[in-house]
């Protein structure tokens, strides 16, 4: 009992990661048709940057609310200085947004070096809530809890703003929004920001769980990825439905047929995207 | 009496090939002027001229002696060019409503200034359709959406590519009212036709574009009553 209490918080609170990460990945590919290869690397940066932040600034989630602003602004500087130039060429996108990621890799491997650096789980969250005998990791529900404001939130801006309904008419047709006035290059731009600053964000609050790491970047991507792809580009339903499903599936996948992970995690993706090629939850666009 | 919009020796391109050759036209402000021509005659490729999709090659283009030809779209509409596009274009995932605010803006100057409330007024079929999805009204209505839309920032100059194409005709003829109706009340309009009996009856000057060439500029009056320029340019009706 207590192990599959366990393995389903686990599986919620890395759904709960993977939803900070994809929510921004769905938003940016959605608005500006952009595959952006860094985004892996944000979640990673955010991680390092808030283990630095952590020794100045003894608070986790205050960490994480300036390591996100702070991922959000570099975020906001590669949208503007580099992908900007390369609107509308999809390759040099790809190319330069992996090459971004690279270069953050390294950058990482200088100044935080090659071992995994633990963040430690705040102090009034280490004890476990006791419920009926049965102990639950208060920390992942916390996590859990953050992604399910977050997705709200998200949700509000989204479809009860009008800041919401422009970047929406974006997505429904860019041109025409620009011809009614919609500011689309300053919603890029904001969006980009928001987008990178929630993995920032995600990487820090997924610090205790996951630590800081190495290769961090490149095991979140391709979760990111299958995410987006399997709820949906561009939907938010999609990326929160997408994140808690890949985020069972990987956990209880590896847990249970460790041998068969990574099939368990794919196969399911190429299923829908061959009946469904728009994801779950994807729809039309223009 | 002051010019609204203004092209003057205006090319455009795509790619390689040359759609428009020195355009040059002039919409008087509180005027309706009718672009007409056959199809490929380049009436569309001006309205993306103007609105900035396809900025013009050489040449200039003026809004109340102000060039725009450089902008970006969205500096242009801000600037006061309303857009309705050819086969209206309005955002199927939003709801009518806020199809509607995504565009509003105020302008200082504007006489009764176009709002919310004074869209559904005019277009009270709308008003019943606020909370539904846009790609879900009817064709005539998605067309009353695109003008609201284009009212709701309250544009000096208001370009109208084929409003009525691919509508029955009631609802032909109510877009006539309405295009009549905001002309009465001073709003500077560019209006791209097919229906020429309809462009006619609305516009006080026309241009004819014959294969990206301005092939005729005059009055509306001068085009009823010339059969062999309408036989030669736009084909017969």
């Amino acid at each position: 009992m207590q192990y599959w209490i366990i393995q389903t918080l686990n599986s919620l609170a890395l759904g709960g990661l993977l939803f900070l990460l994809a929510a921004g990945f769905s938003l940016i590919f959605g608005l500006m048709r952009i595959a952006n290869l860094t985004h892996g690397s944000l979640y990673m940066l955010g991680a390092y940057v808030g283990v630095t932040i952590l020794k100045f600034v003894p608070n986790l989630w205050l960490a994480a609310l300036i390591g996100g602003a702070v991922i959000a602004i570099f975020g906001g500087l590669i949208e503007r200085f580099i992908l900007r130039a390369l609107a509308g060429n999809a390759l040099g996108q790809v190319l330069v947004t992996l090459g971004i990621s690279f270069i953050v890799a390294d950058f990482c491997l200088i100044v935080w070096g090659g071992d995994p650096i633990p963040v430690q789980t705040p102090l009034a969250l280490q004890q476990p809530l006791r419920v009926g005998g049965v102990a639950f990791p208060t920390y992942r529900l916390v996590v859990l809890a953050i992604a399910v404001v977050t997705a709200v939130a998200l949700y509000l801006l989204m479809e009860r703003t009008r800041i919401g309904a422009m970047i929406r008419a974006g997505v429904d047709d860019m041109q025409m929004a620009r011809a009614v006035g919609i500011p689309v290059s300053k919603l890029f731009t904001a969006v980009f920001c928001l987008g990178a600053g929630l993995a920032g964000a995600g990487g820090i609050i997924g610090g205790p769980i996951m630590s800081a790491y190495p290769g961090l970047d490149a095991d979140m991507l391709p979760l990111a990825l299958i995410v987006v792809m399997l709820g949906g580009v561009g939907s938010l339903l999609g990326a929160f439905v997408g994140s808690f499903l890949i985020g069972a599936i990987y956990t209880f996948g590896t847990a249970l047929l460790p041998d068969l992970a990574y099939v368990i995690l794919f196969l399911p993706m190429i299923v829908v995207i061959a009946f469904r090629p728009r994801g779950l939850f994807g729809r039309q666009t223009v | 009496m002051s010019e609204a919009l203004a092209l003057s020796g205006v090319d455009a391109l795509y790619g390689e090939s040359h759609v428009l050759h020195e355009v040059s036209f002039t919409l008087s402000a509180g005027k309706v002027l009718a672009l007409l021509g056959r199809n490929g005659a380049g009436k569309t490729t001006c309205m993306s001229a103007i609105i900035g999709f396809l900025p013009p090659r050489r040449g200039e283009i003026r809004l109340f002696g102000e060039p725009v030809s450089r902008l970006v779209p969205e500096a242009i509409a801000r600037k006061g060019v309303g857009f309705v596009p050819q086969g209206r274009r309005i955002f199927p995932t939003l709801t009518v409503r806020e199809n509607l605010i995504v565009s509003g803006r105020s302008r200082a100057g504007a006489p009764v200034p176009w709002n919310l409330e004074r869209v559904v007024a005019l277009f009270p079929r709308l008003k019943e359709r606020l909370q539904q999805v846009a790609g879900s009204l009817s064709g005539g209505e998605q067309q009353m959406l695109a003008i609201g839309r284009a009212l709701m920032g309250n544009p000096r100059v208001l370009l109208m590519d084929e409003p009525s194409e691919g509508l029955a005709p009631l609802i032909v003829a109510e877009v006539g009212r309405t295009i009549a109706r905001l002309k009465q009340e001073g709003q500077s309009i560019l209006l791209v036709e097919q229906n020429i009996k309809l462009a006619l009856d609305l516009a006080d000057e026309v241009v004819i574009l014959n294969t990206g060439r301005v092939a005729f500029s005059g009055s509306a009056g001068e085009v009823r009553s010339d059969q062999v320029l309408i036989t030669q340019h736009l084909g017969v009706f």
